[in-house]
């Protein structure tokens, strides 16, 4: 079996998904079953106290899914740190997704306070998966601070843009020693194929299946393209050639 | 004899009975079946000192919950 670890756990997934987006309950939970995902995020946020209709919560088996609550919306260290202490006392494991957003209109991650939260987080017992840049010494320095995982985006969040450096992404894998999730920016079934044939661990996406037409058979195609990408890395790639390379036998042509 | 106390719930300017833990606040709120996590003046009570936390006049609470959220 191809399994990885994290935070002591083994899992046979290798896509995270979020569950924010989607038309119903009933669609967000087949979406998420259709993934494979074993573990999927959720945001905090203020009790709507005007409504009392179910929640996320009541969508999502906690037996079947490993929650990971992250911080987006939070835009400094310190906002980010008291949200996922609120989310520890709502019963959570100690494993979180960080993110500190330096700018509403890229959402890209302010990498600097990012560092410094994780420090900060992994101090506290937390166990830290951070957002951030397509950018090698962010990754060292995140790594250095203890996190388990680290996760540049592919693209905006919620671009669908797809992996627009994989150079970068192929660096990072190469010169940190955890994990890489990219995070951000698959769009189509071919993004998270290509990020897991570069060598990701896993590839953690939202928009790219709930901003689907038909979300529950993107959630399939994410999976299985995930998972093809997945044996295509371990298979080992072809090397690429500039000329052609006949694949049939170039002796024995009748004359 | 009850009088009542101003205190501020998730931003909104509320009246509450003099007395009140924010066990019976949850419950009054129809919250006491749910998960929800409660900070007051910024720092978080323990869910076990739900029930012996009496609230102040000027408390600010912050009654948070998971919602759908990826990135």
């Amino acid at each position: 079996m191809d399994t990885w670890t994290l935070a002591g756990k083994t899992l046979s997934s290798r896509i995270i998904v979020g569950t924010g987006k989607y038309a119903s309950l009933d669609q967000t939970r087949a979406a998420l079953a259709a993934s494979g995902a074993e573990i999927v995020t959720v945001a905090l946020r203020r009790v709507d106290l005007s409504s009392k209709e179910p929640t996320v919560l009541d969508a999502i088996d906690r037996k079947k899914y490993i929650l990971l609550p992250n911080t987006a919306g939070c835009y400094t260290a310190d906002e980010a740190i008291r949200t996922l202490h609120l989310a520890r006392e709502l019963g959570m494991d100690e494993l979180v997704k960080l993110e500190v957003i330096g700018d509403p209109k890229t959402l890209f991650p302010d990498n600097t306070a990012t560092v410094e939260a994780a420090r900060r987080l992994v101090k506290d017992g937390f166990k830290v998966l951070p957002y951030c840049s397509d950018d090698l010494i962010t990754c060292k320095r995140l790594e250095e601070a203890g996190c388990l995982a680290v996760m540049p985006l592919a693209a905006p969040i919620g671009s669908g843009l797809g992996i627009r450096n994989p150079h970068n992404i192929r660096l990072i894998i190469e010169n940190i020693g955890i994990p890489v999730i990219v995070d951000a920016g698959v769009g189509t079934a071919s993004d998270a194929a290509i990020a897991m044939e570069l060598g990701c661990t896993a590839v953690l996406m939202n928009t790219g299946i709930a901003g689907a037409k038909d979300p529950v058979l993107m959630a399939e195609a994410m999976r299985l393209a995930v998972d093809g990408g997945r044996k295509a890395f371990r298979a080992g790639r072809m090397p690429r050639r500039d000329y052609a390379n006949a694949s049939s036998p170039t002796s024995g042509l009748i004359e | 004899m009850s009088t009542s106390i101003d205190v501020v719930i998730n931003g909104q300017p509320s009246t509450i009975v003099h007395g009140t833990t924010i066990s019976v606040l949850l419950d009054q709120l129809g919250l006491g079946e749910r998960r929800v996590a409660v900070e007051r003046n910024r720092e978080i009570v323990p869910r076990a000192q739900h029930a012996s936390t009496i609230l102040a006049a000027g408390d600010q609470l912050e009654l948070v919950t998971f919602v759908g959220g990826g990135l």
